[in-house]
């Protein structure tokens, strides 16, 4: 625990320490790991970004068990979903961009097949910084949602990726997991219990008011600056809550109603393009149940470019002041 | 000779009894012969009683599959997930009346089920569907991306160190799509060699002859100097087809082509090699017609 988690500000999170940051793409490959010996069945397939996506350490231990497949994204998907079909547990990784540009292999291979192919797709978002608009995975979740029977997750740290990774492994079917390249703070710890399905409630005031200004739903690279946000405004007289979706598809739509019912409005803060992600999962909800709530939707508008994460969450409207702006904001 | 092949595996296996099909495919080359005239015939008719579906490549490849299936599969009908099994996947899905037929006949469903096919409900959908019907290993139609399924197949089973042997059979306007060559080009590295991949070479596809819309050619070549082991054949040739798939079995180290050059439609005299019999429906008697005319006399 950090000093100001030791404060009185928040219950749950802690604001973490620097030394126990970790990207999710390295827990990812760290739970690969430790899943490898219990689990044969797992084997790892690379589109000749492994340093990337952090699957070096299991080729290195299971070479055997790892297959290289080259540049050749929609092959490795077709290969990945053939060994599912034989009893095969496979991970194809790539960056989340490259992946989700093979959209009509992943709905054809994995989905309509239904096959337990699980896909990892790293370096999500703007929040990956130089390497500029190319290599950021934007519109990703927004395509893996609309693919039936294909769940879609994203971790916000280190402890929530190993365990969701855990699930994965136990879980049958199709699977796309979304990773970030930089590093995240830690906001779970070993106690957490990740619940498919479930958002978790990552930061409240330590003294719960009865109604919050804002209940903010935000996922992977957008959560500290959520957090931040929150932690901002208490002292400024204002209680925000900070709700952390692991899981987009099956979206937890409770949690939404339960926002609606205790916040005056709920702000959504996601490294993804605005239409397809964790915004509109959230406007779906609360259509369908028919909340009268006001929603806020923070997220990119456009492609990427070069800078650095902080600068492009600055530049893109995902800094913690832009949080706060849309937690306050006028909105009549 | 393919079936006591066949059956030594299986022994060899020792996990697997022959089983008699009540509607096996007879196993001497005249009954065959006579026998793939009346899948002809059902491949005509039920796409004619569908009122849609693609009779020009179900045609082209009948022969390939009818050898296959009777002469060279290890499998049981009555346990479609046996693990043992031989897989086939049809990348060209909608060469799928072909597959339903031989399935039907090697007693996977019903003969009388094929007249279901398309409709409301039915296992037979246009096209294979794996959690609809048993026995179909992939469901496909989007074309280019059976043989990378094939593929993970086969390397699963050279993991489990299993001796099943995988088919993939293709459309030749299918190679136009790059997926395939991605799959082609990662088959040698982890020498597959009980994949084997047959090409339906019958130059059509939809816009046109395959030479004139992309030429894939010269396609032997191009297996080879991707480190494949390939032949071209007659695909309308039994004894060719049977001598192509064992000698595919016989090879050691390398995944296997076989090119079997076939005519588009091939039984049907308004209708081979012209591509308006790609997806298009024979009309009742366009469908008497065919039938009596592949009958013969
Ligand atoms: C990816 C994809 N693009 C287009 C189609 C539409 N389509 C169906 S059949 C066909 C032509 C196939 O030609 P070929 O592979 O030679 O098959 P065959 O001649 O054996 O029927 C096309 C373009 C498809 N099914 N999948
Ligand atoms: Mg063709």
């Amino acid at each position: 625990m950090t000093a100001s988690a030791k404060g009185s500000s928040s219950r749950r999170a802690p604001v973490p320490e620097r030394g126990s940051a970790q990207a999710t793409r390295e827990a990812f490959g760290e739970a690969l790991l430790e899943l490898a010996p219990e689990h044969p069945e797992i084997v790892v397939l690379d589109a000749d970004l492994s340093k990337s996506t952090m699957t070096q350490g299991f080729a290195k231990k299971y070479p055997s068990r790892h297959f290289e497949m080259g540049i050749a994204e929609q092959n490795m998907i077709g290969v990945g979903s053939g060994l599912a079909l034989c009893g095969k547990i496979p991970f194809v990784t790539s960056f989340a961009c490259f992946l989700a540009g093979r959209l009509e292999t992943i709905r054809v291979c994995a989905a309509y097949n239904r096959t337990n192919l699980k896909m990892v797709g790293t370096h999500a978002g703007v929040g990956i910084g130089e390497d500029g608009a190319s290599q950021m995975g934007l519109e990703d979740i927004g395509a893996m949602r609309c693919l039936p029977h294909v769940a879609v997750l994203q971790p916000c740290d280190g402890e929530e990726t190993r365990q969701a990774v855990k699930w994965m492994v136990r879980h049958i079917g199709p699977v796309y997991l979304r990773l970030t390249r930089q590093k995240m703070p830690s906001f779970h710890g070993p106690d957490y219990r990740f619940e498919f399905g479930k958002c978790d409630v990552l930061w409240e005031p330590q003294r719960q008011p009865k109604h919050y200004q804002a209940t903010i739903f935000a996922s992977g690279g957008a959560v500290p600056n959520a957090v931040a946000a929150a932690r901002d405004l208490l002292p400024r007289g204002f209680s925000v809550r900070v709700v952390n979706a692991c899981t987009l598809k099956p979206f937890d739509d409770e949690a939404v109603a339960r926002a609606a019912s205790n916040s005056e409005r709920i702000v959504t803060v996601e490294d993804h393009n605005i239409v397809g992600g964790l915004g509109s999962a959230v406007c779906e909800a609360a259509a369908q149940k028919g909340l009268a709530v006001p929603i806020v939707r923070i997220g990119v508008r456009e492609f990427g470019e070069s800078a650095t994460p902080e600068q492009l969450y600055a530049r893109h409207g995902l800094a913690s002041p832009n949080i706060e702006e849309a937690c306050l904001r006028n909105l009549s | 000779m393919g079936v006591i092949l066949a059956n030594c595996l299986r022994e060899k296996a020792g996990l697997y009894k022959i089983v008699t099909m009540p509607a096996a495919i007879p196993e001497t080359a005249g009954e065959l012969k006579a026998r793939i005239k009346d899948m002809r015939v059902d491949i005509i008719r039920m796409i004619s009683a569908a009122g849609s579906g693609h009779p020009g490549g179900s045609l082209s490849v009948i022969d390939i599959l009818a050898v296959l299936y009777s002469q060279f599969l290890r499998h049981d009908p009555k346990r479609p997930d046996w693990p043992d099994r031989d897989r086939v996947v049809l990348s060209k899905g909608h060469g799928c009346p072909a597959l339903y037929t031989v399935m039907a006949y090697t007693g996977y469903f019903p003969k009388e089920q094929l007249m279901t096919l398309r409709q409301l409900g039915s296992p037979l959908q246009g096209h294979p569907d794996r959690l609809r019907l048993p026995g179909i290993e992939a469901s496909t139609g989007s074309l280019g991306q059976g043989l990378s399924m094939a593929v993970g197949m086969a390397l699963a089973g050279k993991m489990d160190k299993k001796d099943y042997r995988t088919y993939a059979v293709l459309g030749d306007g299918e190679l136009q799509e790059g997926q395939c060559w991605e799959a082609i080009m990662c088959a040698p590295k982890f020498k597959l060699d009980h994949l084997t991949v047959i090409v339906d070479r019958n130059n059509g596809q939809i816009d046109g002859h395959v030479h004139e819309v992309m030429d894939i050619e010269p396609l032997k070549d191009k297996f080879e100097s991707f480190r494949w082991e390939a032949q071209v054949i007659d695909g309308h040739d039994l004894g060719q087809i049977a001598a192509a798939l064992d000698k595919a079995r016989k090879t050691q180290g390398k995944p296997q082509a076989i090119i079997a050059d076939t005519i588009k439609g091939k039984g049907v005299s308004f209708m081979e090699d012209n591509i308006n019999w790609h997806g298009a429906a024979p009309k009742k008697e366009q469908a008497d017609k065919a039938a009596a005319e592949i009958q013969g006399p």
